[in-house]
């Protein structure tokens, strides 16, 4: 019975609403008070039934909600016989809930268009070798999967058989569909443009990438921020003190009308729900562009930020780089390539691989004994030789001696820009390579937008020499650069800026070595092309690695913040001017009251849904 | 130990999720510190003691609140 009465919900709103009307119009048109009376008394009794439902729902568990407060005041007005106000009074709050229903459904489109991307069936290997089609919740790591053109990659796993192109813009954000062969990796949620291939389960269900991000987006919008549960707290003793307060005036004045008005007027409307929606419709508009903000405490940090620190390699620079200058000392060369070769084959250092690039194939030694020096390079012994690749730093450390040409080269080198891989064999410098990183196209002008929106500091830090850094810096006219800092420096500068100059920062960087500065700064963003590490350490993700996307989470929190308070305003100042004019006015009643406040929720609701258009502006 | 992830209906007041976090908390067998129910995913998750307490009886406590489960998956 009572499930059917919450079921019916929108059609006792259109019957009340019809009733009510009826009512009014044979009262103006023939002047007929008893249709005019019964029309609203049975009006306010199926209007009151799924309130008072839920509002004994309610106190049974010992809540003292807004539909509590409405059930007392509409069952007052019965008892003193107002049946136009209980009426109307029934029929706004149930047409009210029904509006907030449907605009809060828009305002949280944006993420459950995100989450509808989840594969949802998926072509399973059974005993027989025989493809079925099954729940995607029944895959297990391990099973053998088909995934034809068109369909859904279901899981994460890697081709077993077959080729196909597949489009991972829900993962990565680009939309040009990429090669997969077997043994490449494929990503759930992403699409089969053309092809078959049959694939191995790595990771399934909630642990997937895709998973994750959508795990993720759902924990960032009901996240609060330390407002917001204040303001939770605030409306959980706020319903039951209005409740009170109401009785108080009941019991002095004897002023039934007056109580219940008062109860009406009291509703916490706007104020609990104006913050929410501002959130969720900021993190969904991000999520649509390809920018993760984890919850609304992030949007508060990030809207707030004044310097931006930025790791260099892979975040301003391409991360890409190629050897632009070499030098060789003294004789036998060709062997010191092939033992460079041999230890930098071990590595998986971007540098790395610009000098296997350039040196291409050699003879391959075993390579022993391998050390990796932080912040220096790599030391082990090839050949039976003692062979150090590295920077100025680890040569130093290796008591390597430069002649004038070495050091000459070396400053020339720096100066130019360029990353130094030194190698030197069992003490003696053999070869100097200068590594370059072009800038990624575009930064500059992201640089730019983002000095437009405040950002007074951009900093940039890295482990490369002073000079690389310097080039950068002069380049894409930054306000402070720093070389030669390992991950442990940038963390401590950091927290310099953080704790003695008492700085907003926000870091970018690529999120694996760089995870201490992450978690450090207020607001850690990761560039990450969908990594564990950087998706779980920061609180801004840029989903496709994409620096434009920078500037937009920028603007995009700074007008989520500003939504959020001019929703706080609108809610606190209808609850002023309410009271106020219940207090200095005679105009005021239920029916209005009831009125405003419903239009001051859909008007907070509204205000939100902007944010789901939000643009940068040119 | 399992945990549970309940959709619901959509969600239009916060004070619904005092209702259902009332309901839910008031069971036995049912952790109250992983109790979260998520106001704009319209989802709970929680973890419970299925020797305690069955899947459905949980189920069933947020329906007598007034709240339709639309899915609910443990793992």
């Amino acid at each position: 019975m009572q499930r059917r009465i919450l079921r019916q919900k929108n059609m006792i709103t259109v019957t009340s609403g019809a009733l009510i009307t009826v009512g009014f119009l044979s009262l103006w048109a023939w002047s007929n008070v008893l249709v005019f009376e019964w029309a609203l008394i049975i009006a306010s009794i199926l209007g009151v039934a799924p309130i008072a439902i839920q509002a004994y729902q309610a106190l049974r568990v010992r809540v003292v909600s807004i539909d509590v407060l409405v059930t007392i005041a509409v069952l007052g007005a019965f008892l003193i016989r107002n049946f136009e106000e209980s009426a109307i009074v029934t029929f706004l709050f149930l047409f009210g809930a029904f509006l907030e229903q449907r605009t809060l459904n828009k305002t949280r489109s944006a993420i459950k268009e995100l989450t509808e991307m989840a594969p949802e069936s998926a072509l399973k290997q059974m005993e027989d070798g025989q493809f079925v089609e099954v729940d995607v919740e029944e895959v297990d790591v391990g099973d053998i999967l088909l995934v034809k053109t068109g369909a859904k990659v279901p899981v994460d796993g890697r081709v077993l058989v077959g080729e196909a192109s597949i489009n991972e813009a829900s993962i990565t954000g680009e939309s040009i569909p990429v090669a997969k062969g077997e043994g490449s990796p494929v990503f759930a949620g992403t699409i089969l443009d053309n092809g078959t291939v049959q694939i191995v389960a790595d990771r399934v269900g909630e642990d997937t990438t895709f998973g994750r991000i959508i795990e993720l987006v759902e924990e960032a919008q009901d996240s609060k921020s330390e407002a917001e549960r204040f303001i939770d707290r605030f409306s959980k003793y706020y319903t039951p003190a209005v409740l009170v307060l109401s009785f108080l005036v009941w019991l002095f004045s004897r002023h039934l009308e007056l109580a219940i008005t008062i109860l009406v007027l009291g509703c916490p409307g706007a104020l609990v729900i104006g913050v929410p929606v501002s959130n969720v419709a900021g993190i969904g508009n991000g999520a649509r562009h390809g920018v993760l903000l984890k919850g609304s405490e992030v949007i508060g940090d990030f809207s707030r930020v004044d310097t931006m620190v930025f790791d260099k390699t892979g975040t301003l620079t391409v991360g890409n780089p190629s050897v632009a200058e070499k030098a060789y000392y003294g004789a036998n060369h060709e062997q010191a390539l092939a033992y460079l070769a041999s230890v930098e084959r071990e590595s998986d250092h971007p540098l790395a691989k610009a000098v296997l690039e350039e040196i291409g194939d050699t003879e391959a030694y075993v390579v022993e004994n391998t050390e990796v020096v932080k912040g220096g390079g790599i030391v082990a012994t090839v050949d039976s030789h003692r062979v150090a690749v590295g920077n100025a730093a680890l040569m130093e450390r290796e008591s390597v001696a430069l002649s004038a040409e070495a050091r000459a080269d070396l400053a020339r080198f720096e100066k130019n820009g360029n990353s130094l891989v030194l190698s030197a064999v069992d003490g003696e410098l053999k070869i100097m390579m200068g590594v370059r990183d072009p800038i990624r196209p575009g930064v500059k002008e992201h640089l730019r937008r983002l000095r437009k929106l405040g950002v007074k500091n951009l900093v940039v830090l890295s482990g490369d020499n002073q000079g690389t850094v310097d080039v950068v810096s002069r380049e894409l006219g930054l306000t402070e650069a720093y070389g030669h800092m390992l991950p442990e420096d940038k963390a401590a500068y950091i927290r310099r800026l953080i704790e003695e100059e008492g700085r907003i920062v926000a870091f970018v960087g690529d999120g694996v070595n760089d995870s201490p500065s992450l978690a450090l700064a207020q607001i850690g963003i990761a560039m990450g092309g969908g990594t564990d590490v950087a998706i779980e350490t920061s609180d801004v993700v840029l989903i496709n690695s994409d620096f434009s996307r920078l500037p937009h989470a920028l603007g995009l929190t700074k007008a989520t913040a500003r939504n959020m308070r001019q929703n706080i305003l609108i809610a606190v100042g209808v609850v002023a001017v309410l009271l106020v004019s219940l207090i200095f006015s005679d105009w005021m009643n239920m029916s209005i009251g009831m009125l405003v406040h419903e239009g001051s929720i859909l008007a907070v609701i509204l205000n939100g849904m902007r944010l789901l258009r939000y643009k940068l502006p040119e | 130990m399992k945990t549970a992830t309940i959709q619901l209906e959509t969600l239009t007041c916060p004070s619904c999720l005092q209702k259902i976090e009332g309901a839910l908390k008031k069971l036995d067998g049912v952790d109250q510190e992983s109790t979260k129910v998520m106001f704009n995913s319209g989802k709970v998750r929680l973890n419970f003691d299925e020797d305690t307490i069955s899947i459905d009886q949980i189920k069933e406590a947020i329906t007598t609140v007034g709240y339709e489960v639309q899915k609910a998956t443990v793992r």
